[in-house]
């Protein structure tokens, strides 16, 4: 079988992120950036697949500017094959575009798994995966918390779902969105970090594509959230509850 | 304007997000009809029937609808929405809303508005980025706006409507690419994360899994869930779903009790919508006390029995 791991380069998940003053989003410039989490287990899984030989090749896509190549080059020292960089001079693609993008892939390279992260940690948005699996019209199996491949050549994937865990059976070629469950992602060792600057990155333009990617909602202001003020230190644990119970009338 | 809100539900219950949706989309037009999928579902639509501000059910009974697997049930809708002319369609944006609600934005080629927290008016609405670290403002050019509802957002409908109910000839088959297997309910009768009131949380000051049973009998007497901070979850004391963060669970329940969490970003991320946040830390520097409403500084091995005798 063969993968098509999509990234997203995005803020490091430790960086405490700050809003530009103009409101026009979030300050970027000289901040640390790493791989989307959730996309990095989704990485993680399928270089364990290929650990177990279910998995041939290894494809790491990801969408943006040149410097999203650092972000395909931490996927090709955890395991990947190969890697794709669509460029798109627009910083701020929706993920309906995003989709479309990633379809378009999928139709030249084939792929009999799609997975990628059930959510990028900054627009927190949770759809592209669902709108691959839509535009492809095969099976999506988001939230995964557990992948088993079956002789059959299906899978049964564990969700995560509100209040449980739901497993289903998919036909393989699918679409795969991981949460956190799924495992832990392995940190790339200095020879494999060394060995993926070897590896190929194919460079392809977005507008070369024949998409229409045109964006379809405006963002008119980012604004900090309203702030949480620090409140009062108690003594002990008796006006703690008093406070809680009396006060805040939460308990 | 016309909206349909897709109801969630587990078929024996209406879940409480979708009256929260209902409350969502009356924000934005009062014309607001339902459209609920599922088999054998009587007893949803006679509890729906009494929801105020909805002028219609529409329901669709079908036996593959029993399990609700998004790619049937996304073109069950598909074929309803083109029969009709809504201009908004809102979901929950639980698990189900956010598997569901992309595809249908997909095949009405439209781009979803994720996880609205706040309704401007009808094509203006706040959501939070970052993990609520920044909330946008943005406005939807489409010509129909797909939209998944923050529960927690919008209080529930109420319950005093008599509202009529239609329903559907839809004929489809079952999608065959997949099946549904099984679901496992959470073995805890603990209530979840995401829509529990109270939780109580440890971190690395816990000090191993062990100690995080001083938590429980706490949980017990409050009715709470219990979470933990990514320094726990990556030091092996409990699993991974009970992460709360912006990389695990953002939750917002009335009362947050930290416990040896210092507060890093991430996980203040994932608790500051919370309406109290109490926490007990023996570092009086610690970030978490800048954030909590009631602080106590002390050994949280001292503090937790008392705390467990204190709530008798």
């Amino acid at each position: 079988m063969k993968a098509l791991v999509c990234v997203k380069r995005v803020i490091d998940y430790n960086v405490k992120i700050r809003v530009k003053t103009d409101k026009s989003g979030v300050e970027t410039d000289n901040v640390k950036m790493s791989m989307n989490p959730f996309d990095e287990i989704a990485v993680e899984e399928v270089v364990r697949m290929k650990e177990k030989g279910l998995i041939k090749e290894i494809i790491i896509l990801s969408i943006g500017q040149d410097n999203s190549q650092e972000t395909i080059r931490t996927g090709l020292a955890m395991g990947g094959d190969r890697g794709i960089l669509v460029k798109t001079e627009d910083t701020s693609l929706e993920p309906l575009s995003v989709g479309k993008i990633i379809h378009n892939i999928a139709q030249k390279e084939s792929p009999e798994i799609i997975i990628m992260g059930k959510q990028a940690i900054d627009d927190d948005c949770n759809q592209t995966g669902q709108i691959v699996a839509t535009l492809l019209d095969c099976p999506q199996a988001t939230f995964a918390s557990e992948i088993v491949k079956n002789d059959d050549n299906t899978l049964d994937v564990t969700r995560e779902v509100d209040g449980g865990l739901e497993t289903i059976k998919v036909n393989i070629p699918c679409v795969i969105t991981t949460d956190l469950r799924l495992n832990e992602p392995r940190y790339a060792s200095l020879p494999n970090i060394m060995k993926a600057k070897q590896k190929k990155i194919d460079i392809i333009d977005s507008s070369s594509l024949g998409l229409s990617l045109t964006s379809k909602v405006e963002i008119l202001e980012v604004t900090e959230p309203p702030e949480r003020k620090a409140g009062v230190k108690v003594s002990d644990v008796g006006s703690l509850v008093e406070k809680l119970k009396n006060e805040a009338k939460v308990i | 304007m016309k909206s349909i809100v897709i109801i969630e539900h587990d078929n024996n219950n209406v879940k409480q997000s979708s009256f929260s949706t209902i409350t969502a989309a009356n924000k934005i037009s009062n014309e607001v009809e339902v459209l609920v999928l599922g088999n054998k579902i009587d007893k949803i639509v006679s509890e729906l029937k009494k929801t105020s501000d909805v002028s219609m059910i529409n329901f669709v009974d079908f036996d593959f609808l029993a399990n609700q697997i998004a790619e049937d049930l996304s073109k069950v809708i598909a074929s309803f929405l083109g029969k009709n002319n809504f201009t908004h369609i809102l979901l929950p944006s639980s698990t189900f809303g956010k598997n569901l609600g992309p595809k249908i934005a997909t095949m009405l080629d439209v781009q979803q508005i994720s996880d609205v927290i706040n309704i401007i008016d009808h094509e203006t609405f706040e959501r939070p980025i970052y993990a609520g670290n920044a909330i946008a403002k943005v406005k939807s050019k489409d010509k129909v706006k797909v939209i998944t509802a923050r529960p927690t957002c919008f209080e529930p409908c109420g319950q005093e409507g008599n509202v009529p109910i239609q329903k559907l000839d839809i004929t489809l088959d079952k999608d065959k690419s997949v099946d549904f297997v099984k679901y496992d309910q959470s073995a805890s009768d603990r209530p979840e994360l995401t829509s529990a009131k109270i939780i109580i949380s440890g971190g690395r000051g816990m000090q191993n899994g062990e100690n995080f049973k001083l938590l429980e009998g706490i949980a017990d007497k409050l009715g709470a869930a219990m979470g933990a901070s990514r320094a726990a979850v990556d030091a092996g004391f409990v699993p991974n779903d009970w992460q709360v963060g912006q990389t695990g669970k953002i939750v917002a329940p009335d009362l947050y009790i930290a416990v040896g969490i210092s507060g890093a970003i991430q996980h203040i991320a994932g608790i500051k919508d919370s309406k109290f946040i109490a926490c007990i830390n023996k570092d009086e520097e610690a970030p978490i006390f800048n954030f909590s409403d009631y602080g106590l500084v002390g050994d949280l091995f001292d503090i937790l029995p008392k705390l467990e005798d204190e709530l008798q």
